[in-house]
């Protein structure tokens, strides 16, 4: 570039340029920074000799095999930085600490909040604080091929953040290092991983939608969205109706009252390997999850032809505890608003069976054989057919056994009557 | 060579006389048992994976015959058949002991029904089995033949009713409390579960593996008997008969030895199953 073109381009910077961020500086205060910077940058480029311009540096750092003294790759593709989002910037807008050329062999680490503010106090309190261990690249890639997180080619855009997230959240690498469960092939098996690679959903519950981005918390952070207490309130932001729902109900009454023993929506559906509900591998696997809590319930359920059938597999249309109570608005039985109330049991139980009626509602879907008191008639039921059981299957193992012994002393006894010879 | 072409037929002729066939069971009966046992083992094979639904193979074998939906209508299908067998059973008892007037079916010494005798028989047996005194001499239908016999017919009504009342439980709700189809449950998987360890064990051992009929009674599948065997199991049935110069009535041909083979192979296999299951019932239970 000659020195000519550079005035040229100085003015246009100066002129028009301006004019053009005037709108941008009304639309966001990251731009308005963006705007000063640049200006101040052109400002200081115009001064003879005293910046190197992007093609000054490129001269250099074209070259692919580029490399520093500890082996690290020091290459930039002009070309891509140029498309980037940091494409109208300056090396020396990051790269500050370069004022001329040949510049010192140790440059100043590139410190992107200087103009990123917010996301860098936001990082510095997050589970990511270490820059060391988290530079901002870590996320959004290639420091020279950053794009806006709406174009497709960034690593922050919808469709790519779990793989980003999963560079170190999957099998081996954080798992190991930090003790931290592998959450990305989970996730990626999910409802949520299903939409969003395979359907390409760009409103699919990602990593960042539930967890944030720059600011994330641990989960056990009261302020974090994926603490227990904030969990409805995160997945209700796109499941409002379910949240609505699950408010009402015992479960969230619970949460709400800062009973942090009532389930949330990761209890049962878990926060990453979520499935769909309807799907059969939900179903097998989801009573167990209430009987955690409602021990008692869930082993008077296994007693009963709803378990027994629904346990096999495969066949998964038996009752399981929402069928009847309900998924999300919960409500005790003795609520007229509740599905076991006495006065829903006919609609409730008719959604299976059909000519369900008020005899055939007083089944108990938990009755305990065992419990004299609870269910008398069907505990001596139970205690007459075993005392049966065990009376006739005790007598006649007797008889049999002494029956057997007695037969084959008899037979032998003949046989050596007979000089050995069989019958 | 000559010689023992004419020794062939004099051979045969001995052995006719000596083996001679006497028929204990109609080929009804042997129809009846055959439904029986393998409705039984059908019911059995699809109740248990659901009796012990949580046991490491229930769902393997349910799996087996395809899947849930399918145990379920086997296990229903299996019902049905055996329903019709035991209706077609109790028509014949009735058609033969009241229509027919025919002798000895609700009492006497050919009766299914238990009498003075089988309470003497069953105490002489205990105290032949300790050495005590002489083994009893059996009529048609020994004391534990009775049970077993009664055992089933008392399974059936009481499995069938708790079944069918599971099965079409809005159908039955309109004449039982709602607690009653709780009740079925727990009737329907202890009779079964009794009626399932009996048989594969008890009846199994006292009908076929015992040393007298080592290593299975034949007479279930060809319906005969030698007279041999007649004469040492029954004794006083043998010795009425021939008191009464009924024996030669009850004569009936040797079965055929394609068809013992035939019957062998189906009753090992009906034997083998029980026990399978057996052994899985056990582990089960005792998990």
């Amino acid at each position: 570039m000659t020195r000519a073109a550079r005035i040229a381009a100085f003015f246009l910077a100066v002129f028009i340029g301006p004019a053009e961020w005037l709108s941008d500086i009304l639309r966001s205060a990251r731009h308005h920074r963006l705007a000063g910077i640049c200006l101040m940058a052109s400002a200081l480029w115009l001064a003879p000799m005293r910046t190197a311009a992007q093609s000054d540096c490129l001269a250099c750092h074209a070259d692919k095999t580029m490399q520093d003294s500890s082996g690290h790759s020091i290459s930039v593709d002009g070309d891509k930085f140029s498309a980037s989002i940091h494409g109208s910037l300056q090396c020396n807008n990051c790269h500050a600490d370069i004022k001329e050329y040949p510049h010192p062999d140790h440059i100043a680490k590139v410190e992107c909040k200087s103009c990123h503010a917010d996301e860098g106090s936001k990082l510095a309190t997050s589970v990511h604080s270490s820059s060391k261990e988290h530079p901002c690249t870590s996320c959004h890639g290639n420091a020279h091929e950053i794009y806006p997180k709406a174009d497709s080619r960034s690593a922050v855009y919808p469709l790519n953040i779990p793989k980003t997230c999963g560079q170190c959240h999957s099998d081996g690498a954080m798992a190991t290092k930090k003790g931290l469960p592998s959450v990305y092939p989970h996730y990626m098996d999910s409802i949520h991983g299903f939409a969003l690679s395979k359907e390409g959903l760009l409103v699919a519950a990602n990593c960042q939608s539930c967890h944030g981005s720059h600011g994330i918390q641990s989960h056990k952070n009261p302020n974090s969205p994926t603490f227990k207490a904030n969990i409805p309130k995160t997945c209700g932001t796109c499941h409002a109706k379910i949240n609505d729902e699950f408010q009402r109900g015992a479960h969230g009454q619970g949460i709400a009252k800062g009973d942090l023993k009532a389930p949330v929506c990761t209890d049962c559906h878990t926060a990453h390997a979520i499935l769909q509900p309807t799907e059969s591998a939900f179903r097998m696997q989801s009573t167990p999850i209430c009987g955690s809590c409602h021990k008692d319930k869930l082993s008077t359920y296994h007693d009963t032809f709803h378990s027994q059938l629904g346990l096999l597999g495969g066949y998964v249309e038996t009752a399981r505890c929402w069928d009847c109570h309900d998924a999300h608005e919960i409500h005790r039985a003795s609520d007229p608003r509740s599905a076991i109330n006495q006065a829903n049991l006919i609609a409730t139980c008719g959604k299976c069976h059909k000519g369900a009626n008020k005899s055939f509602v007083q089944y108990q879907p938990h009755a305990n054989a065992r419990d004299r008191k609870l269910n008398p008639a069907l505990y001596f039921i139970r205690l007459f057919m075993n005392l049966l059981l065990i009376s006739v299957l005790t007598f006649f193992v007797i008889h049999t056994v002494l029956w057997l012994i007695r037969s084959r002393f008899d037979q032998v006894r003949r046989n050596s009557a007979n000089g050995g010879k069989h019958d | 060579m000559t010689e023992l072409v004419q020794a062939e037929p004099e051979t045969k002729s001995t052995a006719a006389r000596s083996e001679r066939y006497f028929v204990r069971f109609t080929r009804e009966q042997r129809y009846m048992h055959a439904v029986l046992f393998t409705t039984f083992l059908g019911l059995a094979g699809t109740g248990l994976p659901l009796r012990f639904s949580d046991s490491i193979w229930a769902r393997g074998m349910a799996g087996a015959v395809g899947g849930f939906g399918a145990i379920l209508f086997f296990h229903k299908f299996c019902a049905l058949a055996l329903t019709v067998a035991f209706l077609i059973h109790v028509k014949e008892i009735f058609s033969r002991g009241i229509y027919r007037r025919e002798k000895g079916i609700f009492w006497g010494a050919t009766s299914m029904v238990a009498n003075w005798k089988d309470v003497k028989d069953l105490l002489a047996h205990m105290r032949w089995f300790l050495g005590l005194g002489p083994k009893p001499r059996f009529e048609r239908y020994a004391y534990w033949e009775k049970f077993d016999y009664w055992a089933v017919f008392w399974g059936m009504i009481v499995i069938g009713f708790s079944g069918y009342a599971m099965w079409f439980a809005p159908f039955f709700a309109r004449f039982l409390p709602g607690w009653a189809l709780n009740a079925a449950l727990v009737i329907h998987s202890e009779e079964g579960l009794l009626a399932i360890l009996f048989i594969f064990s008890i009846h199994f051992v006292n009908t076929h593996l015992r040393p007298d009929s080592f290593p299975m009674d034949m007479v279930i599948f060809t319906g005969v008997e030698s007279e041999k065997e007649f004469e040492h199991k029954r004794p006083q049935e043998y010795a009425r008969m021939a008191r009464e110069g009924k024996l030669e009535a009850r004569l009936g041909e040797a079965p055929a030895a394609w068809f013992v083979r035939f019957a062998r192979v189906v009753g090992f296999t009906a034997i083998f199953i029980g026990v399978t299951l057996l052994i899985l019932t056990l582990t089960a239970y005792f998990d």
